[in-house]
């Protein structure tokens, strides 16, 4: 059996309102809300990146998984904003946690699902017998654009998980990829800000690649989605996990419990991953979990997951994704926010 | 910052690594080559705990120009459950709300970078527990 | 060891001299005190700076001041203790002419702080650099945690900490070389910008440019000179962990304790028996905390001292920094232990004009560097 043995996640307190962008840029806060089915998201303190993100997750994983970080083989970070475009995030995480030095790292990158291929390729490992744990990370510092859609959304927060075989929470039952050319959201190398191609991010790419990924695992496993406790999604924004839930055949219920993008904002490479965190947070033995990332450019990483009785041993060993959520928040108004996020030309 | 200078105090910065007098006990943070009580010379290696409580504090409102974008900040002293005290920023803080005596953990964070092209330097920092 | 007088001082003006450079103004204060003493040679000479290589780029300075003061080819050298390199340059010179190793040697310092490095990071470097100023403390925010320690055990008040300022304003008002001769009141104190709780700027000793020289002689070459001759009756140091936080308790500082200690055994006095002391205020908290542990008042009542106007030149029981200490006279960081045994001395010739403490004769200087890493004492007494 191969699987999740431990997993863990960390938001940053601060938070900035959907209205408050939307008074900014003279936008109607109550349009964009309800369109977007968002009403805050997390913002990063002026300490904080992926690498300090990823080190917070990978803490929480391992008070879950309780094993030696030297037993660790691999540790793959994914991201959109690795603080260094040539110097991995994780060497600087296996040193902050003790992992290492003869350990395995590598970044990944490809928009919103560089976290679930750091945890596919971390699952690959173990499941190939070639070490004992590897752990695959996905956490963002994403930016949207001044003024853009997605400076309602780009958030912060990443999730970690620990891939192994003996005491598993969660086992990997399936999983299933599905990958095409689609230029629906890229960033050049320097540019600060990525660009994308409004509503054909819609169905010619997250539809199309969460669908491709999703109704392959549904044939492999032979399950249909009424044998799901939980589905988890890419979200971007509220509306679109919902609706291509809606079109594998998921119900609401079902999606309810990851679906925490209206208070969180869009994590990128984090989003499913936190999402997948929160579930695990609640998730009873024998629970099947259905997760499918999608990442721009265009790729979907999809996951089904078997609840083992071990679960109920590890979730309180740290904090859950859901207090992180709803408690000490530290709302910003839209200067703070723009400093925080270096939005303002200084003087350097 | 030079990265060589950097570069040693790693176990320190990330991983409170200090070091215990073999003789007498007392633990030097970061760690040394004679002990300040004792004088022996004999470390045994030790991680500090990262759970303490503010010795005292203050709200920096005039920093250096490397840190003068990211005021006003705390900084306190803290003295850890096992007796050594750290200086480290607090986090996420409302000054106004700080109280000596009070209960923090220490959490790793970005604590300065070289500049926009140099090193970026991590490090631990306090939040309230 | 043999008896040391002071024998003659030379001071610049203390604040923001643009137009002089470093080898200006300590050359300015050097010929002031070699014309002062009526010397026609010295036989070394002692430079106190804290950072001329970051200030100015200029390190050796030693070297280069004996150049400029044309007195090559005479020993010159750089002495350095953060903010008490004056005193320890002072001190220096005292133990040569102590030791009988020379007759006659100047001891002075010298700081040019506005030349455009960065004041604040530069000051740090009196700090810990890995485990203090790493994490972005200032200077200001470690006195400001000495501060808030000070209050909370022992109840100091904000007023108090201004009453410092307010006082030390008084007595620089009368210093023609002071940086600032204006006085302020307790609700300007109060009211200024906050640079580390609970310390605002008026708590803060500013940036300055300045030098100041003295020279010290065997009391023979004081006699010969026809001098009336201030001895130095008691030159004392003493070193602390270099962090605050390696301290067992941040209200007390060792360094002070332990020098005093060793000067008043040295002189064979006690507290009691000074007129006048001028101490390291570089922030008002130091001023209070100094003067509990130079043994004047008991831990805790530093505050209550300076309120009841204890300190003051008025009141004359002991007054604090009548030259205006480094608040108001300013604090070009090397000159100012120099400064303080010029007002000594000048107090104790009786040619303190305005600010003359009646019947002094004994004095004490106390210089410290960082948060008190290390201290520098000297008592003076006049025949």
């Amino acid at each position: 059996m191969v699987g999740i043995v431990g997993y863990g996640a960390y938001l940053p307190r601060y938070r900035i309102k959907a209205e408050v962008i939307a008074q900014q840029w003279g936008a109607d806060p109550v349009a964009i809300t309800r369109g977007l089915q968002l009403s805050e998201k997390t913002v990063p303190g002026q300490d904080e990146d992926t690498i300090t993100i990823s080190v917070a997750a990978a803490k929480n994983a391992l008070r879950r998984a309780q094993i030696d970080p030297k037993d660790i083989g691999a540790v793959y970070i994914g991201s959109e904003s690795h603080p260094y475009a040539v110097k991995p995030s994780g060497t600087i995480l296996i040193d902050a946690l003790g992992i290492g030095p003869h350990v395995h790292v590598a970044s990944y990158e490809f928009a919103c699902k560089a976290g679930t291929e750091a945890m596919y390729v971390a699952y690959s490992h173990v499941k190939s017998g070639e070490m004992k744990y590897a752990m695959g990370i996905g956490a963002d510092t994403s930016q949207g654009a001044p003024g853009d859609a997605l400076e309602y959304s780009a958030s912060a927060g990443g999730a970690a998980y620990i891939m192994g075989s003996e005491r598993v929470v969660a086992e990997i039952l399936f999983t299933h990829s599905y990958t095409s050319d689609t230029p629906d959201f890229w960033r050049r190398e320097g540019e600060s800000y990525p660009r994308h191609g409004g509503r054909f991010t819609g169905d010619p790419a997250y539809f199309k690649h969460i669908m491709g990924a999703g109704q392959a695992l549904l044939e492999k496993s032979k399950l249909s989605p009424a044998d799901f406790a939980y589905a988890v999604f890419h979200m971007p924004n509220g509306k679109f996990p919902q609706e291509v839930g809606k079109r594998l055949g998921f119900k609401k219920e079902q999606l309810e419990v990851g679906w925490i993008v209206p208070w969180m904002g869009n994590t990128y490479s984090g989003s499913s991953p936190t999402g997948l965190a929160a579930i695990l947070d609640v998730a009873k033995p024998n629970d099947l979990i259905f997760m499918v990332s999608f990442g721009s450019g265009a790729g979907s990483d999809g996951f089904i997951f078997r609840v083992t009785d071990e679960i109920t041993r590890v979730q309180d060993r740290a904090v859950k994704l859901r207090e992180m959520l709803d408690k000490n928040k530290i709302h910003l108004n839209y200067g703070e926010y723009a400093k925080y996020r270096r939005k303002i030309k200084l003087n350097e | 910052m030079i990265t060589a200078r950097y570069h040693r105090e790693i176990p320190q910065r990330y991983r409170l690594e200090a070091g215990k007098c073999e003789k007498c006990g007392h633990v030097a943070f970061p760690p040394r080559l004679v002990c300040t009580e004792c004088k022996g010379k004999k470390f045994a290696p030790v991680v500090l705990s990262d759970e303490g409580k503010l010795t005292t504090f203050t709200v920096v409102r005039v920093a250096s120009d490397k840190f003068s974008k990211e005021t006003p900040f705390a900084v306190g002293i803290v003295e850890l459950n096992d007796g050594v005290k750290v200086t480290a920023q607090i986090a996420d803080a409302d000054p106004e709300e700080l109280q000596i005596g009070q209960k923090v953990n220490l959490v790793f964070r970005r604590i300065q970078e070289d500049g926009k092209a140099g090193i970026l330097c991590y490090g631990y920092k306090a939040v309230t527990a | 060891m043999r008896d040391v007088a002071v024998i003659g001082v030379g001071i610049t003006k203390f604040g923001e001299l643009w137009g002089k450079s470093i080898k200006d103004i300590f050359v300015e204060a050097a010929l002031k005190a070699i014309e002062d003493a009526g010397v026609d040679h010295i036989d070394s000479m002692y430079v106190g700076a804290m950072s001329p290589g970051l200030f100015v780029g200029q390190e050796h300075l030693g070297a280069v001041m004996a150049d400029y003061l044309g007195v090559t080819p005479v020993p010159a050298t750089r002495v350095e203790s953060a903010c008490a390199s004056g005193g320890a340059s002072f001190r220096q010179a005292f133990l040569e002419v102590a030791s009988g190793a020379s007759e006659i040697v100047l001891a002075g310092g010298v700081e040019k702080m506005t030349d455009g490095a960065d004041v604040t990071d530069v000051l740090a470097t009196a700090a810990d650099q890995e485990y203090e100023v790493y994490h972005g403390i200032t200077f200001p925010g470690l006195y400001a945690l000495i501060a808030r320690a000070h209050m909370q055990r022992y109840g100091t008040t904000r007023e108090q900490l201004a009453a410092v300022a307010v006082k030390n304003h008084r007595n620089g008002a009368k210093n023609p070389n002071a940086q600032f001769r204006s006085e302020v009141t307790l609700e300007q104190v109060m009211k200024s910008t906050m640079v580390a709780d609970p310390l605002r700027l008026l708590d803060c000793s500013p940036v300055s440019d300045g030098a100041a020289a003295v020279i010290v002689a065997s009391m023979d070459v004081a006699k010969k000179l026809g001098k009336n001759p201030i001895r130095v009756i008691a030159s004392a140091q003493a070193s602390d962990t270099i962090a605050l936080h390696s301290r067992s308790d941040v209200t007390i500082l060792g360094s002070v304790v332990n020098a005093a200690q060793k000067a008043y055994k040295m002189a064979g006095v006690k507290p009691s028996d000074i007129n006048l002391v001028e101490v390291h205020d570089c922030f008002t908290i130091a001023e209070i905390v100094v003067s509990e542990d130079l043994g004047f008042f008991e831990k805790g009542k530093g505050g209550e001292a300076v309120e009841k106007g204890w300190t003051s030149i008025e009141c004359n029981r002991i007054p604090f920094n009548t030259s205006g200490g480094l608040k108001s006279k300013g604090h070009p960081v090397g000159a100012t232990g120099i400064a303080q045994i010029i007002e000594v001395y000048e107090q104790l010739g009786g040619n303190a004009g305005a600010r003359q403490v009646k019947g002094a004769h004994i004095g004490m200087a106390q210089n410290m560097g960082g948060t008190g890493a290390s201290c520098v004492i000297h008592i003076l007494e006049a025949k």
